[in-house]
């Protein structure tokens, strides 16, 4: 018995981080359609600001609040990574859409970059970054209007960026000559959070020892998830995406305003992965790699609950959550001892984390044989239009 | 203007076998074995143009048929330098003392000849089959190939016992023919090897592409389903173009493992999947040439700008994945041929020169006509 | 006489609202028929029935005698149920001339595009059609740059490339000029006899034009059938039409 619960909750546990981790991609992917292949960096960025807010929390002025500074890192990552998606929303997704594929390559490109951004990433490298954003987005402005409506003008921009591009470029070497500024912010290394005091016990109930860091994630994940729950049906902003969900020329001719509902709901998505970022933390050391991690298994939930649903993901994260524990540390075998050798022999084959990832997946696609839709497909006659 | 017809057809042919012969006694032999390499992975690229770039399928696993070409080479290989009765070297260190059953064919170089693309090609004809009967089509095909990707990816990862998981197989001190694959004389070889199946690959996919079978193809890209109300059965053509990819993307596995003298889990990492359809997007999806000249151009500049600058690999690709997103949606073979030089020479301000009916060019009443006409506009008259 | 095409009670529903509801149709071979129907009547799900985009809760559908429930979308087109869509839809990066060639050989395998040739008869017919649609100078474009009318007529025109026994024809002079319109209607006036056509439109000067039985559809379920003179005078189709209460 104790073995069933103890194994249900790790399984809870390892469910509820990809729960959060998904749920950003639910509203992305499953009511915009976007592909955001860099879901997994925009977790990455969120992680690494819980980082960052450690470390000035650590020591001075406000050394007070470190005990706190988880919850400090959670508004701070949804920002962080909001913005970044508001960004990407702005300047790549929203020439892209209907276009599905291309978003797909697009925005993996873009988590390329983020992954080497946070590596490079140095004072000197940050100051020719701001000074090629400033003069490639600030140089048109400069030169004579007609300049810009001349044949040739596509080209004065792209020379203008390269200028621009050559300048930063020379201001980071520049800036580099000094120890100080060349040194990496994070490096390519992985970087530890430590999780606080208050984090680091743990509760016996029934039995069951529960660490507390892993409850936090937990519930974590049930307050984000009504807080979505809640902003998508009662908010005004969530019915207007919900509206544009479902009929997007019709929410337009209405007066909803689509392109704020675009970049809303991208905001919404990237912040919960900046949030599943915090969460990601206190399992354990993370580094610019982390994203590839999630991704795919992100995607997986999603799909597998059904496209458009936030129950699906909910059913979907919990089920691959319990059943990749309960396969990868085979209590399977724990739980029932007297099994067939044969049975027992297999079990035993999948009982690590990867080739339980091997076995999950396995069953997905199967499952995806019988119900293409997923576990809860929308119906209707839209869905083929 | 007035090539002989014989030399603008084979023109280009003769080009590239001098090309081949005569480079690999010019190259050092690290270089060559580069080119050699690269071309090797033109071939997988051409699969990635046949499946994406003509009918709109985004597979994300080709890595998977690669590394399935990949192993089969790297076992045989394994088995091919020892004496009988001896077994590979790491599985030793797993304490297994009997060779797995299913290396046991793998001792015959008859078998592997085979093996290389026709494995591949089943797995990729049931995984298509599966996917395509039930209309899984655009995104939802790319995760579910990426999915699956993952699942090879941790199951060869995971079994030592069986493969040698994440360490992989070595082949480059492997005997091959009685010479060390890795050796000078056996890389020659191999590239002549490599040369001749990228050619052969190339007039494969031509010979699909062209015709009725190729416009289906392109049919499925545009409307699937009004290909299906015109009494074509897609999952049919999907299926059979995905077979032929994955069959080749085998045969570029293996060609690529003997030249880098390794095989490993790698070759199924998600990043190197999506890296094979950059290859295909900056060469020019839909055109064929595109695709190995995207294949070769890339891997070059990602060895030398990796030798020089490692750190700014990752944001040059990344550029190169929203550019060709952006701004060159047909590649730099599109874009040529699409008149693209024509249109940048028209920027900077030389006019383009518009094609005209040869037998007016060539008409001396004609041109004396618009000699007259071209001195009395400069004159100020009217003409 | 024998139905060519039989719907017997049939029933679609999506999520508990009744697309079609008890539907009854037959069509004899060559007859030329018009359906028409308020928007929402079922009218397109109707025929999403018969090519087997659809599959219906309850009722059957005969064509020649054997069901077609349950075959997929190119068995029945290959049995000869061609069907043009309602906005036009051709492979629009193919030229017109290709896009002919592929309706042209229906029911041939993969392997068959791949190793066979067109042959001669068929290559006469894709000329023919080309001609017929005026698309003959257009004929090596790419579709997708082609008018919205011409795209029109290139769906036909691949339709009867096809050569089936049964076209249905979704709106066909959806966007085009009162003379398209003229000239599709005489077209398609020429292609029954030797094939049976079901039409559906709007556009009721173009049903006068076609001069043929009329089935009115509503709620999913065949109102009444008749002439157009009759239908018009119909007082439930009037009530349909112009929103009035029902007794």
């Amino acid at each position: 018995m104790t073995s069933l619960l103890d194994t249900l909750f790790n399984g809870l546990a390892i469910g509820s981080v990809l729960m959060l981790a998904a749920l950003g991609l639910a509203v992305v992917f499953g009511l915009m359609g976007v592909i955001n292949m860099a879901h997994g960096e925009l977790m990455m960025l969120g992680a690494y600001t819980t980082y960052v807010v450690q470390n000035l929390l650590k020591t001075g002025p406000l050394q007070a609040l470190f005990p706190a500074y988880i919850l400090i890192a959670i508004p701070l990552a949804f920002l962080v990574s909001g913005l970044a998606g508001l960004v990407l929303e702005k300047t790549v997704i929203r020439r892209l859409y209907g276009r599905p594929l291309e978003t797909l390559l697009a925005t993996w490109g873009v988590s390329l970059i983020l992954q080497q951004l946070v590596r490079s990433v140095s004072t000197a490298f940050f100051i020719g970054l701001v000074l090629a954003l400033v003069l490639g987005l600030g140089l048109p402005r400069f030169l004579p209007a007609a300049w810009l409506r001349q044949r040739w003008s596509p080209l004065l921009k792209l020379g203008s960026w390269l200028l621009a591009g050559g300048l930063g470029i020379a201001l980071a070497a520049l800036a580099g000559q000094t120890r100080q500024l060349r040194l990496p912010w994070f490096s390519a290394r992985n970087i530890e959070v430590t999780a606080p005091q208050w984090l680091r016990g743990s509760i016996e109930v029934a039995g069951v020892t529960m660490p507390t860091g892993r409850l936090f994630i937990i519930a974590l994940t049930a307050l984000s998830l009504i807080a979505v729950h809640w902003f998508l049906q009662k908010s005004v902003w969530g019915i207007r995406i919900r509206a544009v969900t479902q009929n997007r020329s019709m929410s337009s001719c209405l007066g909803i305003p689509t392109d704020k509902v675009d970049a809303l709901s991208f905001l919404v998505g990237s912040g919960l992965a900046g949030v599943a970022g915090v969460a990601v933390t206190l399992l354990g050391s993370v580094g610019p790699n982390m994203g590839g991690n999630y991704i795919v298994d992100c995607f997986m939930v999603v799909v597998l609950g059904g496209v458009g649903k936030l129950l699906g993901t909910v059913v979907a994260a919990l089920g691959i959550g319990i059943l990749s524990y309960v396969l990868g540390s085979g209590s399977l075998l724990l739980l029932w001892p007297q099994m067939p050798a044969a049975l027992n022999s297999l079990i035993t084959f999948f009982a690590t984390t990867s080739m339980a990832k091997v076995l999950v997946f396995m069953l997905i696609v199967a499952f995806l044989q019988f119900r293409p839709a997923g576990l809860f497909p929308q119906k209707g006659r839209m869905v083929e239009a | 203007m007035d090539r002989p017809s014989w030399l603008r057809r084979f023109g280009p042919w003769i080009l590239i076998m001098a090309a081949a012969i005569i480079l690999p006694f010019v190259l050092p032999p690290f270089r060559l074995n580069l080119l050699g390499r690269f071309l090797a992975l033109g071939i997988v690229a051409l699969g990635v143009d046949l499946i994406w770039g003509y009918t709109g399928l985004l597979s994300l696993g080709q890595g998977i048929f690669f590394a399935l070409g990949a192993y089969a080479i790297g076992m045989h290989l394994q088995l091919s330098s020892l004496d009988s009765g001896q077994l590979p070297e790491f599985f030793g260190l797993y304490g297994v003392k009997e060779l797995p059953a299913f290396w046991q064919p793998f001792s015959s170089a008859f078998f592997t000849l085979f093996a290389i693309w026709i494995i591949p090609a089943l797995v990729a004809g049931l995984l298509g089959f599966l996917v395509f009967r039930n209309r899984i089509k655009g995104v939802y095909f790319s995760i579910l190939t990426q999915a699956a990707l993952l699942v090879f990816f941790n199951f060869f990862n995971g079994q030592q016992k069986l493969i040698n998981g994440t360490n992989g197989l070595k082949t480059d001190t492997a005997l091959f023919l009685g010479q060390m694959v890795g050796s000078d004389s056996m890389q020659r070889l191999l590239f002549w090897i490599t040369v001749v199946l990228v050619i052969g690959a190339w007039l494969l996919c031509r010979w699909l592409t062209r015709g009725r079978f190729g416009d289906a193809l392109i049919a499925i890209r545009d409307d699937e389903s009004r290909l299906r109300f015109s009494g074509h059965n897609p999952t049919a053509y999907k299926t059979l173009v995905f077979t032929v990819a994955g069959a080749l993307a085998g045969i570029s596995g293996a060609l690529y493992t003997v030249q880098s003298g390794i095989v490993s889990p790698q070759f199924m990492a998600v990043p190197f999947s999506i890296e094979m359809v950059i290859w295909v997007a900056v060469g020019g999806r839909g055109t064929l040439l595109g695709a190995v000249l995207g294949a070769v151009l890339i891997n070059y500049a990602k060895s030398l700008i990796s030798e020089q600058l490692p750190e700014t690999w990752l944001f040059i690709q990344g550029a190169l994945f929203l550019l060709v997103v952006t701004a060159l949606p047909d590649g730099v073979v599109g874009w040529w041929r699409q008149g693209g030089p024509k249109r940048l020479a028209a920027m900077v301000g030389i006019p383009p020169t518009a094609a005209t009916y040869p037998s007016l060019d060539g008409d001396g009443a004609q041109q004396a006509d618009k000699k007259a006409i071209a001195a009395k506009l400069e004159s100020g008259g009217t003409p | 006489m024998t139905a060519l095409l039989e719907l017997r009670g049939v029933g679609v529903s999506f999520d508990g609202f009744r697309a079609l509801n008890d539907l009854n149709l037959s069509l004899a071979p060559g007859e030329l028929r018009a359906v028409i129907g308020p928007n929402g009547a079922g009218k397109t799900t109707f025929l999403d029935v018969i090519t087997g985009k659809v599959r219906p809760s309850q009722g059957e559908v005969l064509f020649q005698g054997r069901s077609l429930l349950g075959l997929s979308e190119h068995r029945i087109a290959r049995l000869g149920i061609g069907r043009k869509f309602q906005t036009p839809r051709v492979f629009e990066n193919l030229s017109p001339r290709r896009n002919l060639e592929l309706a042209v050989s229906r029911s041939s395998a993969p392997w068959e595009l791949l190793f066979g040739r067109l042959d001669g008869k068929s290559r006469d017919k894709v000329q023919r059609l080309l001609a017929v649609v005026g698309l003959e100078n257009l004929a090596h474009e790419r579709a997708g740059g082609l008018s919205h009318g011409q795209k029109q007529w290139l769906e036909i025109a691949m339709l009867v490339a096809q050569d089936p026994v049964l076209l249905l024809v979704d709106e066909p002079v959806a966007g085009l000029t009162d003379e398209e319109t003229q000239l599709t209607a005489d077209l398609l006036k020429q292609l029954a006899g030797d094939h049976t056509v079901l039409v559906i439109e709007h556009d009721m000067d173009f049903i006068r034009d076609l001069n043929a039985p009329v089935t009115v559809l509503h709620e999913g379920h065949v109102l009444c059938e008749g002439s157009m003179d009759q239908v018009q005078n119909d007082s439930r189709v009037i009530a349909v039409y112009l929103g009035q209460a029902t007794d």
